[in-house]
């Protein structure tokens, strides 16, 4: 070929590769915010609003269904005071380590599954049996096994989760797409090797979907259980509401259960949300949805 | 059959480096292959004969059912003959028509991960990685990912993964298949570069004639169900080809007008 033949097929094949690069389109990052948080926003005014006028109609009595205000303060006073401070750390400690060994054990059972097929058709079934079994059917087993224990929660919360985060890995390594493994096999990819730089990074996005998965039903099964198992000089989140109740504290009940619920929400949106926006980016597959 | 040079300047190819006395890069005696369950089988590739000599560029074409794809699995490893005998001297490296490229990975990212694969020390794959990658002069590139990039130019980056394997047979199944006109052509271009620059070995998959006729140095004509080679044609014309040269779409409608006959012949399977 021609030197300058030779160039020009350069830049053409310059030229073309920079008319089909996608133009990424930024935006700037309060508008970005504000895009992502004002259906937030608007949605906790709505049921603020639906609360408050459920009070104003008198349906059921102040001391039962306290206006949105009281239980607010509430919650500013329990916060400011370490009683509820302490509560917080006690069952997010027990969900640290509850969760955290769901996730081991799920990641180790589900690694056997996918690689003995013998297992498969023995315990996979199983599996899914599991997770459609109710936690709070567990307890009173539990109780029996450990007595009235943090090991008896821990038990219940790893057999909560523990199935979700092992069927998000099988379900990501069944679906790795055939030409993937192709490639990868013929790049010499094989035995240990094949599930490490292969197989198992192409079933990341289904494990986070497990992940998240697994986190509701640990946060559940917590929660179920420290109703049910009440540990002297434990106090938890789990044991407010039950003291509450109790009380007939309805304020106090409230302030908890606002609580457990912005904690299961910032959990998953800022933990799972933002690990699976961030593998779905780089993979390309979030310009769908956005 | 040869076609006579045509009256642009003849391009020098270097015929040395198809050393007669070494054994060729792929030989292939009497391969069958079976495809199904006993008595219910499918003969996909019956008594199929052929011979790639060391840095030959060998086009196969054929309509559907002729067996390219499990041929190419074959000599590519990823199966094996019913029978016959298959020989492949070299390192070989398949390419498809999907990039399949590893979406987790930068463009460097895939080509270093065959690097390791291919036993290369940690601290020479970056480096390594880039210069392939600007060899297919993607050097601009190689932190992007590749839903970031066109089909084009994964479908190089699948090259630079394939030399990153230090492979001399480059087995191609239809690499260009998916691509518009334009974008081929200019990979056309690009892969004869590479060829000539390279000497390495191609076996490349198309159903395109045109493409074979620009690109090889032997166009293989299989037939369909069961898969065999029907006709063998020398393209002896200078590089690089224009496809609207006289001689070349003369061999073009020959080509065309012998894979019509063959599909003909199934109209009354």
């Amino acid at each position: 070929m021609q030197p300058t033949d030779d160039m020009q097929g350069d830049l053409e094949l310059a030229g073309i590769d920079n008319l089909e690069l996608p133009i990424a389109s930024r935006q700037s990052l309060p508008w970005r915010i504000w895009r992502g948080t004002w259906p937030l926003l608007a949605a906790i005014g709505v049921v603020l609003a639906v609360w408050q006028i459920l009070v104003l109609t008198g349906w059921k009595p102040h001391h039962v269904l306290p206006p949105p205000i009281e239980v607010g303060q509430r919650l500013v006073e329990n916060l400011t005071d370490s009683s509820l401070l302490v509560a917080i750390g006690t069952t997010m400690r027990r969900i640290g380590v509850g969760f955290g060994l769901a996730l081991v054990i799920g990641t180790l059972i589900g690694i056997a599954i996918v690689r003995w097929r013998v297992l498969r058709t023995a315990i996979a079934s199983l599996i899914t049996g599991l997770q459609t079994m109710p936690s709070i059917a567990w307890f009173p087993l539990a109780i029996l096994l450990f007595g009235a224990t943090e090991e008896a929660m821990m038990f219940v919360v790893i057999l909560g989760a523990a199935p979700s985060v092992a069927n998000g890995l099988i379900a990501g390594v069944d679906h790795v797409p055939r030409v993937l493994l192709r490639a990868g096999r013929v790049l010499g990819a094989k035995g240990v090797d094949a599930y490490r730089l292969v197989i198992l990074p192409a079933a990341l996005p289904s494990f986070i979907g497990g992940l998240k998965q697994a986190w509701a039903f640990a946060w559940r099964s917590l929660l179920a259980g420290e109703l049910l198992v009440i540990i002297a000089q434990q106090p938890a989140l789990g044991v407010r509401l039950q003291l509450s109740r109790e009380l007939a504290d309805a304020r106090g009940l409230l302030a908890t259960m606002i609580v457990i619920l912005v904690i299961g929400i910032l959990v998953d949106a800022l933990m799972f949300g933002r690990l699976d926006k961030a593998v779905r980016r780089r993979w390309g597959l979030l310009e769908a949805t956005e | 059959m040869t076609a006579t040079l045509s009256a642009r300047e003849p391009i020098p190819i270097d015929r040395g480096r198809r050393d007669a006395s070494a054994p060729p890069a792929i030989s292939i005696e009497g391969v069958h292959k079976i495809y199904g369950p006993r008595g219910n089988h499918v003969l996909a590739l019956s008594d199929i004969s052929l011979e790639v000599q060391r840095g030959e560029f060998v086009c196969l074409v054929g309509a559907s059912g002729c067996g390219k794809t499990t041929l190419l699995n074959l000599i590519a490893g990823l199966d094996k003959p019913a029978g016959g005998t298959l020989e492949v001297h070299g390192r070989r490296a398949l390419l498809f028509q999907e990039a399949a490229l590893f979406p987790w990975l930068t463009a460097a990212g895939n080509v270093e991960l065959a690097l390791r694969l291919a036993g290369v020390p940690r601290r020479e794959r970056r480096a390594e990685a880039l210069r392939l990658l600007s060899l297919v002069r993607l050097q601009g590139f190689a932190d992007k990912q590749p839903h970031e990039l066109s089909g084009g130019m994964r479908q190089r980056v699948a090259l630079a993964r394939a030399f990153a394997q230090k492979a001399d047979i480059l087995l191609m199944d239809e690499p260009f298949g998916s691509l518009d006109a334009m974008t081929r052509d200019l990979l056309h271009d690009e892969l004869e570069r590479l060829w000539t620059d390279g000497g390495f070995t191609v076996l490349f998959v198309t159903h395109d004639v045109r493409e074979a006729v620009r690109l090889g140095d032997r166009v293989l004509v299989l037939t369909s169900r069961p898969g065999r080679v029907a006709t063998e044609v020398s393209i002896d014309l200078p590089r690089p080809r224009e496809v609207g040269d006289p001689v070349a779409a003369k061999l073009v409608a020959e080509i065309t007008g012998r894979l019509r006959q063959e599909v003909r012949r199934h109209a009354t399977d």
